[in-house]
């Protein structure tokens, strides 16, 4: 079992646990996620990894209320604990691999939509204490839907906020601040984009325009996440992978974002049955 | 001798019954039953059904005791060379194995080996001789019937032995690939690995070697003398067609893994599936099987497309004639050449080719040619691909010196011995998706292996 040792709830919607999983803890690298399973019925959901503490043992998750799994795991009150959780999975993030020097010469920007800009945080925070050049680009729809911008602040250059409505920061999308900054006269050696699936498709056309390379992290359907099903095969380069072990992260350009999104809508009637059905199940588990 | 009397059949559900429910098709026998049929048994001074075992189960030997009625004895027989009795009683094809040497076979019908072994299994715990603990750390990796075994027999020796599984129920292929239907998780399942864990067997799941920890830390840091990798075939193989990747198509994999593991035939489970309407399953082995009858539990009108003929269906007799019964439809010397979306992209049929057959190939099966001009197209909103599985990468390429083949199997000597000392390796993953008595029968060499290995140093 994986006690809750922290609970916040950073918007109405969007819940930040730390959970104990010592070995989980000593693993993470930026880039990985993990799998949750609540509780016995519960199903396997990937949560990417918003942090972690070797010393405490704990990873941090963030979840968004979107389904009947998402609303029971924001269910869990510290103290309580989920049934498993297993990782890291995926591979990590492909800078941890580069020398000194080759670091030295990158300039990133990073764009972040929604409960993606958790994960966003790690790789910005290893980039920072490794000496590089950081921007990042958070965008929401309105000002009260963001998160982690002050955690941001601290591990990044710069922190650019968009809005839809214009009640922080730029008005506009994520991308259109990217081609405001670069046509200011920024330049960025790679773009990472972490959000909705839609999102990371125009953040590519973007970097593409741009000229830039462009990592997104795919957040697409699992269920062992070790390579085992294939629920989350994604075309790359017109060749099938799995995202569970040769991702999550993939060179934005080869992504077929369109095939993408419909799988990621595979069991939409289900999920929706499930969530009108759905009993909330609070208080048990302990 | 009492060969006149007719190979006593075990009960099972009615077809049409056990095509609407998750319950154990087959009732085993009762005592009287396995009695009648072990007074069948001719004692053979050559049994050639122990040649046929792949781990020499003393057969013979173990029906003495059923007649007698010494279960526990009997018990105790098969002990000797097998861990999972229950298990395999219930899955091993036996018509190629033991009951296929049977000499009653020649004219009658062989012995009911398997039905006897489960009987003798489900009734009767053998007794266990454990030798004192000599505090020395072995991990498995993977608690599949592979590691399950490896572990017994290391645990008897008295070594420390922790099982290390990726999933977050133990049990491997058994529990995640093989239905309830089959093999039934509570009451036998459940049973055997709470044996491996009454000998002292630790577990921790969720634990991904390779991610999770890797060999050389379980070596470095964690104090174990050896590791034991048995961790499958879990790779699924796609055909590489047209419209594989639209919504509706899966691998055998993920439709029995989400069925079985995460109990999506269950309403109170919240992991969903879909069999749809109508079910195409490709492919022609037991997994093929697993995953038609699947469906057809689930409501779908299920077929399975095969490229070559009945004949040559490599699952086991027992699931084809099951299969039948139930009203899986067999679309024989058919195969898929794309799968057709509509314009949501769902599927909406799969575009197949006849075929016939030509030469034999090195299988020595004749194999299957297209015939040209034959394409068709059979409406269905599911497709199922059961093409077989290769082993998971993660290990090999985390793992420093573990030399695999171009298949992508860890190479390991009949004993189990890796390229890396101290790393040993069985079942699947060596020797590509088989059986589980050949799983189990190269966990139990390499726990000898590693006592000699270990002994040693």
């Amino acid at each position: 079992m994986y006690e809750i040792v922290s609970k916040k709830m950073l918007t109405p919607t969007i819940c930040e646990m730390d959970v104990k999983a010592e070995r989980l803890a000593r693993a993470a690298q930026p880039g990985q996620f993990l799998i949750v399973r609540a509780d016995e019925k519960g199903e396997r959901i990937p949560l990417t990894i918003s942090d972690y503490d070797a010393q405490k043992g704990t990873v941090t998750i963030v979840t968004q209320k979107i389904g009947a799994s998402s609303t029971d795991i924001i269910s869990f009150e510290v103290g309580e604990a989920f049934a498993d959780v297993v990782g890291p999975l995926g591979i990590p993030s492909d800078f941890i691999e580069m020398s000194p020097e080759e670091l030295a010469s990158q300039k990133y920007v990073f764009i972040a939509g929604g409960v993606g800009t958790a994960p966003v945080y790690p790789q910005v925070k290893w980039l920072k204490e490794h000496g590089v050049a950081v921007d990042v680009i958070i965008g929401a729809r309105t000002k009260d839907l963001f998160i982690y911008t002050d955690k941001m602040e601290k591990v990044c250059d710069n922190l650019y906020l968009c809005t839809d409505d214009g009640s922080a920061g730029f008005q506009g999308v994520g991308t259109a601040m990217l081609e405001k900054l670069v046509a200011e006269g920024k330049q960025y050696t790679r773009v990472v984009a972490i959000g909705p699936m839609i999102m990371m498709k125009f953040a590519t056309l973007t970097a593409k325009k741009l000229n830039i390379p462009i990592t997104v992290s795919l957040n697409t359907l699992m269920v062992d996440g070790t390579g085992m099903c294939g629920a989350c095969r994604v075309s790359v380069g017109g060749k099938t992978r799995f995202a569970c072990v040769e991702g999550p992260e993939f060179d934005g350009y080869l992504v077929d974002f369109d095939e993408a999104m419909r799988r990621q809508r595979m069991y939409l009637d289900e999920e929706k049955a499930a969530m009108e059905n759905h009993v909330c199940r609070i208080g048990r588990g302990k | 001798m009492a060969n006149k009397i007719d190979r006593t059949k075990a009960r099972e559900q009615e077809p049409l019954v056990r095509a609407t429910n998750f319950e154990e098709v087959c009732y085993g026998f009762s005592a009287e039953e396995a009695q009648l049929e072990a007074s069948r048994c001719l004692h053979c001074k050559n049994p050639r059904c122990v040649g046929a075992c792949p781990v020499n189960i003393q057969i013979p030997e173990f029906i003495a005791k059923v007649l007698e009625g010494d279960f526990k004895g009997a018990a105790n027989v098969i002990a000797q060379d097998s861990s999972l009795p229950a298990v395999c009683g219930r899955v091993c094809p036996q018509e190629n194995q033991c009951e296929g040497s049977c000499i009653l076979g020649i004219k009658g019908e062989a012995v009911a080996i398997g039905q006897l072994e489960r009987f003798v299994a489900d009734h009767a715990t053998p007794d266990v001789e454990k030798a004192p603990a000599n505090g020395i750390k072995v991990a498995i990796v993977g608690s599949g019937p592979a590691g399950l075994a490896c572990a017994s027999d290391l645990a008897k020796l008295g070594y420390d032995v922790t099982i290390f599984e990726a999933l977050h129920k133990l049990g491997g292929v058994l529990q995640y690939g093989i239905p309830e239907f089959r093999l039934p998780k509570d009451k036998v399942l459940a049973r055997e690995i709470n044996a491996v864990k009454a000998l002292g067997v630790k577990f921790e799941q969720d634990v991904v070697i390779g991610r999770t920890v890797t060999i050389d830390q379980l070596f470095d840091k964690e104090g174990f003398k050896a590791v034991f990798v048995g961790t499958g075939a879990g790779l699924p193989r796609f055909m590489g067609i047209p419209g594989e990747n639209l919504n509706g198509v899966f691998s055998a994999n993920e439709f029995l893994t989400r069925n079985n593991l995460m109990k999506a035939f269950r309403e109170d489970y919240l992991t969903p599936i879909r069999a749809g309407k109508k079910a195409i399953v490709v492919g022609g082995g037991n997994v093929a099987m697993d995953a038609a009858r699947t469906a057809l539990r689930l409501g779908a009108e299920t077929h399975i497309v095969y490229r070559r003929t009945e004949k040559e269906l490599p699952a086991r007799r027992e699931e084809v004639h099951h299969a039948i019964e139930e009203g899986i439809i067999f679309d024989m010397l058919t195969n898929p050449v794309e799968i057709l979306g509509d314009e949501k992209g769902c599927v909406r049929a799969i575009k197949c080719v006849k075929m016939e057959l030509g030469e034999p190939d090195e299988s020595g099966r004749r194999s299957p040619q297209p015939i040209v001009g034959s394409e068709f197209e059979i409406p269905a909103d599911t497709v199922i691909m059961a093409l077989g599985t290769s082993p998971n990468p993660l290990i090999a390429s985390t793992t420093k010196g573990l030399d695999v083949n171009r298949k992508g199997c860890i190479v390991a000597t009949e004993e189990g011995a890796t390229s890396r000392a101290g790393v040993f390796a069985g079942g699947d993953t060596v020797s590509g998706a088989a059986t589980v008595i050949l799983a189990m029968g190269a966990g139990r060499k390499a726990a000898k292996a590693i006592d000699e290995y270990i002994k040693a140093l």
